[in-house]
């Protein structure tokens, strides 16, 4: 059974005056890889900061509509709550520079001040590497700083961080543009797996990647939701004009 | 086109020999005055000289305690007062930059700093010393850390705007609640600037003489009580370089190479913790 968990209705975002996210709908189930592609400036990173509302954070942004999560609208909740519930990974890989590798994964319950045992602390740690595929790697140097890990490991250190807050849903902002194809590679072997337990939302300029990974995908252009298919469809046949025009390399 | 090579390279070399002899020339003066301070006074620093008060006119020995316990607790309060002041106001400034308080008062910062600091002298006498009808610590302490202030402030404002942003992205989508995201990841990743700022701030005002002329006012006799005049190893020199005896004089060039091995030290310390606490973004 297919069951919604994010849900936005008629949402906008804005930059001061500029409307950068225009009336979006869309409906995202559990367990799904969601791929959103456009070109640049199409306003697809907005609209995934929109959904744990960090986009707020900058200076004259707004938003209008709903987004829902498990049928609640986050404009409703506590800010605060709903990033602790919904997972992050950024563009360029950002571990703590002032943790250790340890510290890192359980830094959503350091940084938040949530006491939990020495115990519970090295469950979360091996299960989090171990489920971002990089406890293997990392086992023996798990008190030096994260800083000192490759490119592709620091992001993988990321995502082992969203995943120690046990979120059902993790966002990710073009997660492998600052990585060599290794470490691309990589990341996206995890993606499969993570799907299993996660919903992924992955944001991507790279199309082969956005085919490779993900179940579904939703094209933006000029900050509307163009089109939004089952992956296969809309790289084979696509609905729309201007997504024909996108896969075919007519603009980038 | 013609080219004289040879004649290019000689420019450069001349120009080169020209920089080289400056900016070897800026360490002549620091060479000799330290030469000098520490030819005069190495040799009035002993035991008794470090533990007993300035002895009277006409006695030999006496020291310069009054004025070491002095300077520390004066500059310990002004710091214990400017540092926190110092560190919020530097976060806001960093966090908010383009707001209308953060222009004003970067502004008032700036205008702070060129205060001369016979001027914040003058303002805490008027302000602390005459409502109090006596010379005291007290004032001596609000007159340094007024001169703290501005090198505090901009110093953690300038450390924080070189962090990235994407560490705040990191914390914030964790949930982590704003004050949480500067105490415990941005000034936390910072402390190595913030902290090489403090102790400068600390060496610029433990060599201030003017603040404290009509403020702490100085004491031959070792004191600790903040409400009642207090001798500072600046002052201490002022007094005694001036005075017509030949032991005073022995006496302030003794205190003057303990301020400037004090400078030197915490210099050098700042520089060796900074590097060793530097956080590798």
């Amino acid at each position: 059974m297919e069951s919604t968990i994010v849900k936005a209705e008629n949402y906008n975002s804005y930059f001061g005056d500029n409307h950068v996210v225009k009336d979006v709908n869309i409906s995202i189930n559990k367990n799904e890889v969601i791929a959103v592609m456009g070109p640049s400036g199409c306003g697809k990173t907005t609209f995934l900061r929109g959904i744990n509302r960090m986009h707020e954070l900058i200076p004259n942004a707004t938003s209008k509509g709903k987004i829902l999560l498990d049928g609640e609208n986050v404009y409703d909740m506590n800010a605060i709550y709903v990033r602790s519930k919904i997972g992050m990974v950024f563009q360029r890989p950002n571990p703590f520079p002032n943790l250790s590798i340890y510290e890192n994964v359980v830094a959503g319950y350091l940084l938040n001040g949530i006491k939990i045992s020495k115990a519970d602390k090295d469950v979360i740690v091996e299960k989090s590497l171990t489920s971002a595929a990089l406890w293997k790697e990392v086992k023996d140097s798990l008190h030096k700083k994260g800083t000192f890990l490759s490119g592709g490991q620091q992001q993988r250190l990321c995502i082992a961080r969203a995943i120690a807050m046990q979120p059902e849903l993790i966002l990710f902002d073009e997660p492998t543009s600052a990585l060599d194809p290794i470490s691309t590679s990589s990341v996206e072997a995890l993606f499969h797996e993570l799907k299993a337990n996660y919903t992924l939302i992955i944001v991507t300029h790279n199309m082969q990647q956005a085919a490779r990974v993900s179940d579904r995908t939703a094209f933006f252009y000029m900050g509307e939701l163009v089109e939004f298919d089952d992956t296969k469809q809309m790289f084979t046949n696509p609905a729309d004009q201007r997504t024909q025009n996108y896969i075919t390399g007519r603009f980038s | 086109m013609e080219l004289n090579i040879g004649l290019r390279n000689t420019k450069s070399a001349i120009f080169k020999g020209i920089i080289i002899f400056f900016a070897f020339l800026i360490t002549v003066p620091l060479i000799v005055v330290l030469g000098y301070i520490i030819k005069q006074g190495l040799f009035q620093v002993n035991w008794h000289f470090l533990t007993s008060v300035p002895a009277p006119v006409g006695e030999t020995g006496g020291g310069i305690i009054n004025a070491l316990v002095g300077s520390f607790i004066m500059v310990m309060v002004a710091a214990v007062v400017a540092i926190p002041v110092g560190m919020a106001a530097g976060i806001y400034l960093s966090e908010n930059p383009r707001s209308k308080l953060a222009y004003y008062s970067g502004l008032c910062v700036d205008i702070l700093q060129g205060v001369p600091s016979i001027v914040v002298g003058i303002v805490v006498y008027f302000w602390i010393v005459k409502p109090l009808g006596t010379f005291s610590a007290l004032s001596g302490s609000a007159a340094l850390a007024i001169m703290m202030l501005p090198i505090v402030i901009r110093s953690t404002e300038q450390t924080l705007k070189m962090l990235p942003d994407s560490l705040k992205e990191a914390a914030l989508s964790l949930g982590v609640p704003y004050h949480r995201v500067i105490l415990k990841v941005v000034v936390p990743c910072g402390f190595a600037g913030i902290l090489s700022g403090i102790m400068l701030s600390i060496a610029r005002v433990i060599g201030e003489t003017a603040p404290l002329l009509f403020t702490a006012f100085g004491n031959p006799y070792l004191s600790t009580s903040l409400t009642k005049p207090m001798e500072s190893l600046p002052h201490l020199i002022y007094t005694y370089a001036t005075s017509p005896y030949d032991d005073w004089h022995n006496l302030a060039w003794g205190a003057s190479f303990i301020l400037l091995m004090f400078v030197l030290v915490l210099n050098i310390f700042t520089k060796v913790l900074t590097r060793k606490w530097k956080v590798q973004l």
